[in-house]
């Protein structure tokens, strides 16, 4: 029987995929967009998750909710992206320090 | 009247001061000297009721200063004889002084400056001597300092002048806290500060006692000693009197205003205004008489051996300020005041022609470069001659006639004779300083106006001489053609070098050069003060020191003893005659030593080397206080400075700080790498931190 435990661990593991996606990730700018898709990802499973142990329906609108916003988030870090290519001719993320004092 | 006395030369010197360039050199003159003598012709309009004995003592209240609880302080101008008598010496030596400088500084750029300075000193002057209390009196104190200060650094891009300003400064600050803390205990003892007031309650608290660093002493005698240490710094008495002769850094006729008439002389004015309270302290008194005789002495002995002229007659200063002194000490207030009266006259004549004479030998003070000036400057001579027969003394003993320093200093030496006691001791000093004074004022005459010219060695009559090549040579031939050895000397002129040796080889010593008198802005203030270098004793000496006359006179301005007055009218013989033959035998060993046999002074030191050394190193005084205060004070303030404010305050304070920040900051830029995802590991810890507080919490 899979039960509550087992989406908790699979959200968890993507989770942790996504956020080491970030620290980890030297690469360029769209694997950090992809990780934080998994993290959000890996929130909505907890979300239905819950909503379906609790048998609350909200925590479902919530999910549809956070795939909405993720898919805005998603269009507009691309065309960030896009323009700053354009500017800097790079999206490797060694090259992004412009932030150091 | 008397506010416009007082207030007009403060205005005169807002005017100058404050308009300064502006208001061009002219204008400055005119109002000051205008003031001046504006002032000065209102000052015998008092004065002159007061000699004729019908007018009364005022006090003119002006406004309110302080009024807290019960001390009260009025601004007021008080009128007495003493004050009367301050104001025509103050406002007549100020008003000939303004017009000298007329003359002396006429090369000066910065004139408005200097006339501002000269007004606001006589301001501050008249406010002391017209105080009703002491706190105002304390404002007048201060003020001339500040003037003093100002003037003594006039020239102020010259160092010597800076630090003689400084240490008039300084020496002065010494004697002040004595002043103030002599006026504070005053009003402890007292409740007030009203100097009639303290007057009349003085006599009460004679021997009560009062708790003084932890021990009990004669209440009068501490505040009286406290009072005159404040004299002392002003006057320039024995231990503070180091600052005076540097003070001659200031332009000449600074010196004959300051530094010879007046603010010298307010230490006197104040002990004889306050001397019903000395009167109750025999042990202050005594005190006052012991240092009035010091300084005479050592003064007198310094200024045998100086050779700048200012310096010797700076010394003279020093010397009959302790006459003065002493004279109050014993008790003759009168006589103190007498020649105070008198000397502002003629040591103000001596004061303006050394003027004169460093005038015409272009700045050269050096009375080894001096010589045979007689005949150039005749007025200065014969004024300065007059001023020396005054300071000396010269009058005929019993008879009764004399110049002006005949009546007063013999009137002071009879007096401390009478007075018994430390008086007599006093007499002796005084009469072997006489001797002194003779023999030093004499021998300035006879160096600078007798034998022959030596001018040629000095630097500033060199200077002079190949200026005149530069852009006089007209002039300096036309002048030329009167000495026959002249021509020659300007040929040699044109190259520097041989001109020097040239000059040394002249027989006259002239080097070419030649004295001009004087202008006659600076000749007629010589003759109006040589007037009252012979006249005044003889005019006033009735008033000012005479047994009954004396007492009309003063009218309970001071302590006016007319048993003693009468006592010094009394005394034997020989003591009358001992000034008078003292003078003269100083008069005849200058001649001996200086006209007749010039090899006598070079005699004497080759013999008396040690006690020449100390006589010329001002019986190493200086070297006694740089040792015992300016060294220590240089080491504490070294020790602050380095160990307490830059080893320690600087160090933990704002230094350790800031180095604190840039070491943490050091440390805290690793952080900020720039990187996305550091900041995003940091959030996360945050992020992570903040809900595991949450949740354990």
């Amino acid at each position: 029987m899979i039960g509550l435990q087992h989406y908790l661990v699979v959200s968890a593991i993507l989770f942790v995929m996504g956020v080491l996606g970030i620290f980890i990730n030297r690469k360029n700018v769209i694997i950090i967009l992809m990780a934080i898709e998994l993290i959000l990802l890996s929130v909505n499973i907890n979300l239905v998750a819950f909503s379906a142990f609790l048998g609350d329906l909200v925590g479902q609108v919530f999910s549809m909710f956070v795939l909405t916003v993720a898919a805005g988030e998603a269009a507009i870090g691309l065309a960030i992206l896009v323009i700053y290519f354009r500017g800097r001719g790079t999206i490797a993320v060694d090259d992004i320090n412009q932030m150091k004092g | 009247m008397i506010q416009l006395i007082v207030l007009l030369p403060l205005l005169a010197a807002a005017i100058a001061g404050l308009g300064n360039k502006a208001l061009g050199k002219l204008p400055a003159k005119i109002v000051t000297t205008g003031a001046l003598f504006v002032a000065c012709a209102m000052s015998w309009m008092i004065f002159v009721p007061f000699v004729a004995g019908h007018a009364e003592a005022t006090v003119t209240p002006l406004f309110t200063w302080i009024e807290s609880g019960s001390f009260d302080a009025q601004w007021a101008l008080r009128v007495d004889t003493m004050t009367a008598v301050m104001l025509v010496v103050i406002t007549s030596v100020s008003s000939l002084v303004h017009l000298y400088s007329w003359g002396y500084m006429d090369e000066e750029p910065d004139q408005p400056r200097f006339f501002a300075y000269l007004s606001l000193f006589t301001f501050a002057m008249l406010m002391l001597v017209t105080a009703n209390n002491l706190l105002q009196m304390f404002f007048g104190w201060e003020g001339v300092g500040l003037a003093s200060y100002l003037l003594i650094g006039f020239w102020f891009r010259k160092p010597s002048a800076n630090a003689a300003a400084i240490k008039a400064f300084v020496v002065n600050r010494v004697g002040d806290l004595g002043f103030m803390m002599g006026i504070f205990g005053t009003y402890l003892v007292f409740n007030t500060i009203s100097i009639p007031e303290i007057l009349e309650a003085a006599p009460s608290m004679a021997g009560s006692t009062i708790g003084f660093l932890g021990y009990r002493f004669d209440t009068m005698t501490v505040l009286c000693l406290l009072l005159f240490v404040g004299a002392m710094g002003k006057s320039a008495q024995l231990g503070l009197h180091t600052w005076l002769p540097d003070a001659m850094e200031g332009p000449t006729p600074v010196s004959a205003l300051i530094h010879a008439a007046t603010m010298v002389t307010a230490g006197v004015f104040m002990v004889c205004r306050l001397s019903p309270m000395f009167e109750t302290s025999p042990t202050a008194l005594g005190f006052v008489t012991f240092i009035g005789a010091a300084t005479c002495l050592f003064a007198a002995t310094v200024g045998t051996v100086q050779t700048d002229i200012k310096r010797v007659i700076a010394y003279s200063t020093c010397s009959q300020l302790g006459y003065m002194f002493f004279a109050a000490g014993v008790g003759a207030y009168g006589a103190a005041m007498f020649h105070l009266f008198t000397h502002a006259f003629f040591k103000a004549l001596l004061f303006l022609g050394a003027g004169s004479v460093i005038h015409a030998m272009h700045h050269e003070q050096d009375m080894r470069y001096y010589g045979g000036l007689r005949k150039s400057i005749p007025i200065t001579f014969w004024t300065m001659t007059l001023g020396t027969l005054a300071i000396t003394g010269v009058g005929i003993p019993l008879v009764g006639v004399g110049f002006a320093g005949f009546y007063s200093k013999d009137g002071i030496l009879e007096a401390a004779f009478a007075a018994g006691g430390a008086g007599v001791g006093a007499y002796y000093v005084g009469v072997f300083a006489a001797l002194l004074t003779s023999f030093y004022s004499w021998r300035l005459v006879f160096l600078t106006f007798f034998g022959k010219p030596r001018w040629a060695a000095s630097e500033h009559i060199q200077h002079a001489l190949h200026e005149a090549h530069g852009h006089d040579d007209h002039d300096t031939h036309g002048h030329g053609a009167e000495h026959d050895n002249a021509p020659a000397q300007e040929d040699a002129g044109d190259e520097p070098h041989a001109h020097g040796t040239a000059a040394h080889a002249l027989p006259a010593g002239t080097g070419g050069y030649h004295p001009h008198e004087s202008g006659l802005v600076m000749l007629i203030p010589l003759v109006v003060l040589s007037l009252g270098a012979v006249f005044a004793g003889f005019v006033f000496h009735d008033q000012f020191i005479g047994a009954e006359g004396g007492m009309e006179f003063w009218n309970g301005a001071l302590a006016f003893n007319s048993h003693l007055m009468h006592a010094a009218h009394e005394v034997p013989t020989w003591v009358k005659f001992g000034p008078f033959t003292v003078m003269a035998i100083g008069l005849l060993i200058a001649w001996l030593a200086y006209i007749k046999n010039t090899d006598w002074p070079q005699r004497f030191v080759s013999t008396f080397g040690a006690l020449y050394q100390f006589l010329l190193n001002k019986w190493y005084f200086d070297e006694l206080y740089h040792f015992l205060f300016v060294r220590p004070a240089f080491a504490i303030g070294r020790f602050f400075w380095k160990f307490g404010d830059v080893g320690f305050i600087d160090r933990f304070g704002p230094n350790g700080l800031a180095a604190l920040v840039v070491q943490g900051n050091k440390i805290t830029r690793r952080i900020q790498s720039g990187y996305l995802y550091t900041y995003a590991l940091v959030m996360l810890i945050g992020l992570a931190a903040a809900a595991t507080w949450a949740m354990t919490r």
